[in-house]
């Protein structure tokens, strides 16, 4: 094939097809903690958080996007926290947060 | 069921005849036979009176769109079209381009809606050029012309919409302009959301609309998403995205009413084979894109090469065997009074892969 160089690439999107994601391990997230179907993602979590003030870890976007079957990444970005637990303190609808940021280190080590 | 009135709202006004004509400033370069074409069509099959102006400029839409002319000046412009078209004795506005459709539209708008602003453009117009102006009768897009006589085409037909072997429908993707109706919905037939420009002329000349998923979506023709090369992956990719949609219901052909989806759709083609070696079409090859007014030459019996058929990326041959339209392939690269305009290097969009890499056919 000739390769031309165009000087860009055709950009891809950045929509989540839910349809196309294998939404096996976020069931098996969820089955595991349902509490965390209670999210209003309102960000709390993530604006305390000790290691997101640091560096550029954001657990309100980690957890949404392995819930919507968007795992790559997921596991090394939660490597970032620090288990304080500040986020539990401050979550509006109650969600062991931390046990959300083990049960994603857990399920999602091999993504 | 209660019948919807709603769709009476999005029908237009198209005036019969005496038309002046606004050219599209680069549709000249992209699809060279097309204005031609619609000219012959008006004024040689229907015999209506088209005035083509050499003296009216562009509209400087894509100048207003990028940010680099601003809205006086524009208007001003506009308004200088106007005034030409007065001057010339004419009163219905037909313009080639749906940029320029949209400009308009909104110059139009703007003035009934802060009438100080008309009163201004008038002034600068006077200051600028001694010129005064009067407002269109009617505005309209070469593609509601084409519309609004498409029975009469259909009644003058060489040939239909269909396959020549099978006698099928061809199917067709009709692509509208997002400065069609967009913009202003209520300025198009059938409004943003059923815009039947397209769909009508199809449907009367024998083929039939496929109905896609992102049958609505932008080609990424938008001047902010292509002038800028690093953006242009941006740009790539809405065309891509149609083109997936859309390959699934295996379209025979597209068509397009606006200058600029009717080049990128054909010549993203090229990329999109280029960078992935991915075409969308029959065998290998890529989709064939053509205008509305390439369609109705097509119908009435033109020849393709006359319409410019040529100097399409994705190759028109496949279509027009289809159709069983007796052309000359050696003719294909000769111009005006039989000179030899070049040929393209070949390219993965108008042969199959292996040809490309094993230069089979050289």
């Amino acid at each position: 094939m000739a390769a031309i160089n165009f000087g860009y690439t055709i950009s891809k999107p950045r929509a989540i097809d839910i349809d196309r994601n294998n939404l096996r391990k976020s069931d098996e997230i969820l089955h595991e903690m349902p509490e965390l179907q209670a999210c209003i993602g309102c960000g709390s979590c993530t604006a305390v958080c000790t290691a997101g003030n640091l560096t550029s870890f954001n657990f309100r976007k980690v957890h949404t996007l392995v819930r919507r079957g968007e795992y790559e990444g997921a596991y090394e970005e939660m490597n970032k926290c620090m288990l304080c637990g500040k986020c539990r303190l401050v979550c509006p609808r109650g969600i062991n947060t931390r046990g959300v940021a083990m049960l994603i280190k857990r399920k999602l080590g091999d993504f | 069921m209660m019948k919807r009135n709603s769709w009476n709202e999005y029908q237009k006004q198209i005036a019969d005849d005496r038309y002046y004509y606004g050219r599209s400033c680069i549709r000249q370069n992209f699809f060279p036979g097309s204005e031609k074409a619609f000219i012959d069509i008006l004024r040689g099959d229907l015999g209506k009176d088209l005035l083509d102006d050499p003296l009216h400029s562009s509209c400087t839409g894509i100048g207003y769109h990028s940010d680099i002319v601003p809205l006086e000046t524009i208007m001003t412009v506009v308004a200088r079209q106007f005034a030409l078209m007065g001057e010339a004795g004419y009163e219905n506005f037909v313009t080639s381009c749906i940029t320029s459709f949209g400009v308009y539209t909104e110059v139009l708008a703007t003035w009934a809606e802060f009438p100080e602003t008309e009163e201004r453009t008038r002034e600068n117009l006077f200051k600028a050029t001694g010129r005064e102006f009067r407002k269109p009768a009617s505005l309209a897009h070469t593609s509601d012309v084409m519309f609004h006589f498409r029975e009469r085409i259909a009644a003058q037909a060489a040939r239909r919409l269909v396959n020549a072997a099978t006698g099928e429908p061809l199917k067709v993707v009709e692509h509208i302009g997002c400065h069609y109706a967009k913009i202003f919905p209520k300025s198009g037939i059938g409004g943003s959301e059923f815009p039947y420009v397209l769909a009508g002329m199809v449907e009367a000349w024998g083929g039939e609309c496929v109905d896609y998923p992102e049958r609505r979506h932008c080609c990424g023709f938008g001047f902010r998403n292509y002038l800028v090369q690093a953006n242009r992956g941006y740009s790539i990719a809405n065309s891509h995205k149609k083109l997936e949609s859309m390959a699934p219901y295996k379209p025979d052909f597209i068509v397009a009413n606006c200058p600029g989806c009717a080049m990128f759709l054909d010549k993203w083609q090229y990329a999109i084979a280029e960078m992935e070696g991915t075409t969308y079409g029959e065998n290998g090859h890529g989709i064939p894109v053509l205008t509305y007014e390439e369609m109705a030459g097509l119908v009435l019996g033109y020849d393709p090469w006359e319409l410019g058929m040529q100097m399409h990326q994705v190759d028109v041959e496949p279509l027009l065997d289809k159709m069983g339209v007796d052309y000359d392939p050696a003719a294909k690269y000769l111009g005006r009074n039989g000179k030899y305009i070049g040929k393209p290097a070949s390219a993965v969009v108008n042969c199959s892969a292996t040809d490309t890499v094993y230069d089979i056919r050289e």
